[in-house]
C-alpha cells in the first residue's frame, strides 16, 4: 500500500460540524425522485420469466401464448442477445468480473442454476398485463439434480455447476481448484510447530447462513432506445458507470452510445452495483421502440439479486498461557451461488488480521452452489469471519482467565506491523480503540438479573480507493457548483460539500453539491468499499487545490504581479483570502476574484479524477448486553455501544447513523436472518415477513463512540466509515449468549431454535424438536 | 384488459376523481394513475410500510387496499402532510435528527408517525417501537428515527 502522506492537520471549520441535508427536504416531503418514480411518456411495462427449478437445462421456450395476449408487445429470451464483446471486465483493487457470468445471470441461454433465474422478460401495455403474459411463456426444462449447501458442492462426486469456469477474483484472484470451487491461500510461519508452542488450542466448526442486503427499494429500471441508436437508462444504481459499462458489453455496444441516469437509490449496501433488469429493458426497448420500465417483485428480489455467502468454517486457534496467540487454521467455505466470485478474499483476508499471529495458514474456497450469485454485502465476507475467530478468540481468553479486551490488547495490531499479506498496518487507533472499549462505563456497569451477559468484539476491514471524478465550477456570484459521478446512498452529497467548502475556504451554503449522469462527468466507481467520502472527497480537495491555484493567477493579473506573490489563506485560516505576500494589507476576497472571473480570462472550473491509495483500514469494536430466555431461546438485546475509528468524522451525525445502520444489520445477522430452501431447491421465505430483518421493537437505542485517528493517506485524515459496522455484531452478541447462559453459539443466525438447541445439548437433552 | 371503474375521493383535502382497474392497488392508484409518487412501494405484500397512508384517519398500507375502495372516503398521502414552506414538526425532526439516510422508507415512516401522534400525542420510547414496528428502514438501525419521533412529539406539545 503507498502511504504517501497526504494528511495535513489544521484546525477545521466545516468537517465536525452537523449541518442538515439538504436532500432532506425532498425526501421529507415525497418529492425526490427514485428509481420507481420515472414515468416516460408512451412507456412499457417489462416483467421477467424465472426458472421454479434450482437447476435444469433449457430445452425449448415457445412465446406464442405470451405475444397473443392483447397489450403484449415483445418477449425475449437469451437467444435474443448478441455475442459480448469483452469477456472480462476490471473491477477495481486488481480484480476483474467475468462478463458472460454476468450476462447469463442476467437471462440463462442454456441452464438455470438457481430458483429465480431468468429465462425470458416481456413487455406489455401495463405491468399487469406483462405478468399474465410473463406467466404464459411456456419453458420446457430437463430438471438437473442440485447442490446448496457448500459441503456437499466440495465433495468428491458432488453435482457440477460448470464444467469449465472461470475461478472467481472479488479483491484477489481464486485458483480453480475443485470442480465447483476457487481456492485461496494464504500462509506465514510455521502453524504445525505453532499450535505445538501454544499451551491452549480452541478448535470449532460454524456455519452461518445466506443473508439479503434487505435495502427497501428494488431493483428498478427503465430504457429508452432512441432513433440514433443511444440507449438512455434510468436506474437506482451504487455505480452509473459501471452499469454502462456492463451494458456495453452484454449489448455489444460502444460506452459512448450509452447514458446512464443515476436516480436516488433507495439503498444498496453492495447489492445494487451491477445489472440484473437494464439489459432486459433495454433490449425489449429496442424491440419495441418504445420506454420499457422493469421493477422486481419483493419476491424477485430475495430470489433473484445477490445476497451474501453463508459459510462452513473451521477453526482452530492456539496461545500461550499468557495470552500471547502463536498459531491459527482456518478452513474456510463461503458460498459463491452460481457463479464464482464471493467474497472469499476478504473473508480470509479480515478474519485475522487485527492479530499479531506468528503462524497462520488460511485455506479458503470459493463455492458454487444453486443458490444466487452471491453480490457484496458490507465489508464483504468479514461478517462471517470475524463471528468465527472473535468466538474463538472470546473462548481462549476465558480459558486463560484473561478480561477478553485485555487479551486483544495482549495481541493487537499496531501500526507497521506486518498482515499476513504483507501489507504494512498504517498508522490507526488500534489499542486506542480497546482501552476506550475497557474504560466505557458499559463495559462495567450491572447487569441486573439473570440470563443476561455481555459480550465484545472487535473488528477489522479494509476499505477502498479506487477511482472518482469531480468537476468544480465557481460561478460569477462567488457560489460552486460541484458535480460528482457518486452515488448518494446516505447523505454524501453534503459530506463531498463539506470537504470542497473546507478546501475552497467558502461558506458550506455557497455549495451545490449533485450526482451526475456518465455523460456528464469522468469515471467514477460504484459508491461501494467505503470509499465515496474517502476517494472523491480526496478529488475534491485536489481540483480545489487547482481552483484556488487559477484564482490565484487571476488575482496576480488584478494585481499586476507574480503568482508567486499571491497566497491564499485557506489552508490556514479556513477563509479563502487572498493576500499579498509583500503587502498583507492588499486581500481580495474568494467572491470578488469570482466577480472578476470574466474581465481576467472567463469562468473558472477545474475537475479531477484520483485513485487514492491510502485507504487507512478501519476498525470497530462493540459492547453488547443480551438476555436470553431460557424457555424459547429467544434473545433480546438489552444495551449495544459501538466503537468505530473514522479517521475524522465529517458529519458525526451521519458517521453515527452509518454505525447504528450497520450495527443493526449484523445484529440481524446475529439472530434472525437467513434464506430457508425447501427439498426442491426452492426459495420458501422470500418475503419481508419470512425474512426477518430487524424492525424497530428489536432493538434497543445504539450508543455509538467515535474515534478520530487521522489517516496519513487523506488530506483531510479521513478513512471509509459505512462497512466495518456490520462486522462486529454477530460475534458480540455470541459472547453474550455464552456469558448468560453458558452456550457457546457456532451458527448464524442465532434464532431462537438455535439458542435453544444449544441450551439442550448443554443439558444432555435430546433435542425433541427437530429444530432446522 | 380490465374494465375501469370511476372513482370520487378526498385525497389530500382536495375531492378528486378518477378511473381504476378493480385489481389496482391504492399505491398503485396514487403512484401511476394519480402521480404522486410520494407514496413507495417496498414489498407490494404488506411487510414494510413504505406505502403508509391515511384512509379516513387510519393508517393502512396501500399496497393491501384496492384503488376502488378509496369511493368516498379521505386519503391522506406524504404530498398532503407538509410543504417545503411549511413542514409538519415531523418531517422539520427527520431532517434535523438525520431520521433518514438513503430516504425510501421516510414518507411511510412520516406518515406512520403522524397516525401515532394523533393517537397517542406523548408516546414514550416503547410506544414508538411498537407502533412503527409494521416499518422497515434497513440503513439507520431505527435509533435517530426514534428520536425524531419522539422530538416532534415536543414540538408539537409546546406548539
Ligand atoms: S409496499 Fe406496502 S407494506 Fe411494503
Ligand atoms: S433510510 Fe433507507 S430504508 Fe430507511
Amino acid at each position: 500500500m503507498n502511504m504517501e502522506p497526504e494528511y495535513k492537520p489544521r484546525k477545521w471549520r466545516v468537517l465536525g460540524t452537523t449541518p442538515a441535508r439538504r436532500d432532506g427536504i425532498d425526501k421529507v416531503t415525497g418529492q425526490a425522485k427514485f428509481g420507481d418514480d420515472v414515468h416516460l411518456p408512451d412507456m412499457l411495462h417489462g416483467k421477467v420469466v424465472r426458472s421454479p427449478h434450482p437447476h435444469a437445462r433449457i430445452k425449448s421456450i415457445d412465446i406464442s401464448k405470451a405475444m397473443a395476449v392483447p397489450g403484449v408487445k415483445a418477449v425475449i429470451t437469451g437467444a435474443d442477445f448478441p455475442p459480448l464483446n469483452q469477456a472480462v471486465v476490471a473491477a477495481g483493487e486488481g480484480g476483474s468480473v467475468s462478463m458472460q457470468d454476468i450476462a447469463d445471470n442476467c437471462i440463462a441461454k442454456h441452464t438455470v442454476f438457481y430458483d429465480g433465474h431468468a429465462v425470458a422478460a416481456v413487455a406489455a401495455e401495463n405491468p399487469h398485463v406483462a405478468e399474465e403474459a410473463a406467466a404464459l411463456v411456456e419453458v420446457e426444462y430437463e430438471i438437473l439434480p442440485f447442490v446448496q449447501d457448500v459441503r456437499e458442492a466440495v465433495k468428491d462426486g458432488a453435482v457440477v455447476l460448470h464444467e469449465d469456469f472461470v475461478p472467481g477474483a472479488f479483491l484477489f484472484p481464486t485458483q480453480k481448484a475443485l470442480p465447483n470451487a476457487g481456492r485461496l491461500q494464504l500462509a506465514v510461519g510455521d502453524v504445525e510447530q505453532g499450535f505445538k508452542d501454544a499451551d491452549i488450542v480452541v478448535e470449532r466448526e460454524y456455519t452461518t447462513a445466506t443473508v439479503h442486503q434487505g435495502y427497501i427499494e428494488s431493483h428498478i429500471t427503465t430504457c429508452r432506445w432512441d432513433s440514433e441508436d443511444h440507449l438512455t437508462v434510468w436506474t437506482t444504481t451504487q455505480g452509473a458507470f459501471a452499469i454502462r459499462d456492463f451494458l456495453a458489453s452484454i449489448l455489444n455496444m460502444q460506452l459512448s452510445n450509452i447514458r446512464v441516469i443515476p436516480m436516488e437509490i433507495g439503498g444498496g449496501f453492495g447489492g445494487k452495483d451491477v445489472v440484473y433488469l437494464d439489459p432486459l429493458a433495454a433490449l425489449l426497448a429496442k424491440k419495441t421502440g418504445r420506454p420499457v420500465k422493469m421493477a422486481m417483485s419483493r419476491a424477485e428480489v430475495l430470489k433473484a439479486t445477490g445476497p451474501s455467502s453463508g459459510i462452513y468454517a473451521k477453526v482452530k486457534i492456539g496461545c500461550k498461557k499468557d495470552g500471547t496467540l502463536m498459531a491459527a487454521d482456518l478452513y474456510l467455505l463461503f458460498e459463491a451461488g452460481a457463479y464464482p466470485g464471493g467474497p472469499i478474499a476478504p473473508g480470509a483476508l479480515c478474519a485475522l488480521t487485527r492479530y499479531q499471529i506468528p503462524n497462520v495458514v488460511i485455506d479458503g474456497y470459493d463455492v458454487m452452489v444453486n443458490k444466487p450469485k452471491i453480490k457484496p454485502y458490507r465489508a464483504p465476507g468479514a461478517t462471517q469471519s470475524n463471528f468465527i475467530v472473535e468466538t474463538v478468540i472470546d473462548e481462549l481468553a476465558e480459558k486463560c482467565g484473561m478480561d477478553p479486551i485485555d487479551f486483544r490488547l495482549k495481541n493487537a495490531t499496531v501500526a507497521g506491523d506486518v498482515l499476513i499479506v504483507g501489507m504494512p498496518v498504517p498508522p490507526i487507533g488500534t489499542v486506542e480503540m480497546l482501552q476506550a472499549v475497557k474504560k466505557h462505563p458499559h463495559y462495567t456497569a450491572p447487569l441486573g438479573g439473570p440470563n443476561r451477559g455481555r459480550g465484545v468484539s472487535y473488528a477489522f476491514w479494509f476499505g477502498a480507493g479506487l477511482t472518482s471524478s469531480c468537476e468544480l465550477h465557481i460561478n460569477a456570484d462567488g457560489t460552486v457548483n460541484l458535480a460528482t459521478g457518486s452515488a448518494d446512498l446516505s447523505g454524501t452529497r453534503m459530506t463531498l460539500a463539506m470537504q470542497a467548502a473546507e478546501a475552497l475556504g467558502v461558506p458550506l451554503g455557497d455549495i451545490s453539491s449533485s450526482v451526475s449522469d456518465t455523460d456528464s462527468i469522468g469515471y467514477t466507481f460504484q459508491s461501494v468499499g467505503s470509499r465515496t467520502t474517502f476517494a472523491t472527497g480526496y478529488a475534491i480537495i485536489k481540483a480545489a487545490e487547482i481552483i484556488l491555484d487559477r484564482m490565484k493567477q487571476r488575482v496576480a493579473m488584478i494585481w499586476e504581479t507574480d503568482v508567486a506573490n499571491v497566497d491564499c489563506t485557506a489552508e490556514v485560516a479556513g477563509i479563502a483570502d487572498f493576500v499579498d505576500r509583500n503587502d498583507p494589507h492588499r486581500r481580495m476576497h474568494f467572491k470578488e476574484v469570482a466577480a472578476r472571473m470574466d474581465e481576467t480570462g472567463g469562468p473558472i472550473s477545474a475537475d479531477f479524477t484520483a485513485n487514492p491509495h491510502g485507504v487507512g483500514f478501519q476498525i470497530a469494536a462493540n459492547i453488547c448486553d443480551v438476555e436470553v430466555d431460557p424457555e424459547t431461546g429467544k434473545v433480546q438485546i438489552l444495551r449495544f455501544t459501538a466503537f468505530q475509528d473514522v479517521g475524522k468524522a465529517v458529519h458525526p451525525d451521519y458517521v453515527a447513523g452509518q454505525m447504528q445502520g450497520g450495527v443493526v444489520q449484523g445484529l440481524g445477522w446475529a439472530l434472525n436472518e437467513e434464506y430457508w430452501y425447501n427439498k426442491e431447491g426452492r426459495l420458501a421465505n422470500a418475503s419481508l415477513l419470512d425474512y426477518r430483518m430487524p424492525t424497530s421493537l428489536d432493538l434497543p437505542m445504539i450508543d455509538t463512540v467515535i474515534l478520530e485517528t487521522p489517516n496519513p493517506g487523506h488530506p483531510f485524515g479521513i478513512r471509509g466509515a459505512g462497512e466495518v459496522p456490520i462486522v462486529p455484531p454477530p460475534a458480540a452478541v455470541a459472547n453474550a449468549i455464552k456469558n448468560a447462559v453458558g452456550v457457546r453459539m457456532n451458527r448464524l443466525p442465532m434464532s431462537p431454535g438455535a439458542v435453544l438447541e444449544a441450551l439442550w445439548a448443554k443439558e444432555g437433552k435430546p433435542a425433541s424438536v427437530k429444530v432446522a | 384488459m380490465a374494465k375501469k371503474t370511476h372513482v370520487e375521493t378526498t385525497l389530500n383535502g382536495d375531492a378528486r376523481e378518477f378511473l381504476v382497474e378493480p385489481r389496482q392497488s391504492l399505491l398503485e392508484t396514487l403512484r401511476d394513475v394519480l402521480q404522486l409518487t410520494g407514496t413507495k412501494e417496498g414489498c407490494n405484500d404488506g411487510n414494510c410500510g413504505a406505502c403508509s397512508v391515511l384512509m379516513d384517519g387510519v393508517l393502512v398500507n396501500s399496497c393491501c387496499v384496492l384503488g376502488v375502495e378509496a369511493q368516498g372516503r379521505t386519503v391522506e398521502t406524504i404530498e398532503g402532510m407538509g410543504t417545503t414552506d411549511n413542514l409538519h414538526p415531523l418531517q422539520q425532526a427527520f431532517i434535523e435528527e438525520t431520521g433518514m439516510q438513503c430516504g425510501i422508507c421516510t414518507p411511510g415512516f412520516l406518515i406512520a408517525s403522524k397516525a401515532l401522534l394523533q393517537k397517542t400525542p406523548n408516546p414514550t420510547e416503547d410506544e414508538v417501537r411498537l407502533w412503527l414496528a409494521g416499518n422497515l428502514c434497513r440503513c439507520t438501525g431505527y435509533d435517530k428515527l426514534v428520536r425524531a419521533v419522539l422530538k416532534a412529539s415536543k414540538a408539537m406539545e409546546a406548539a
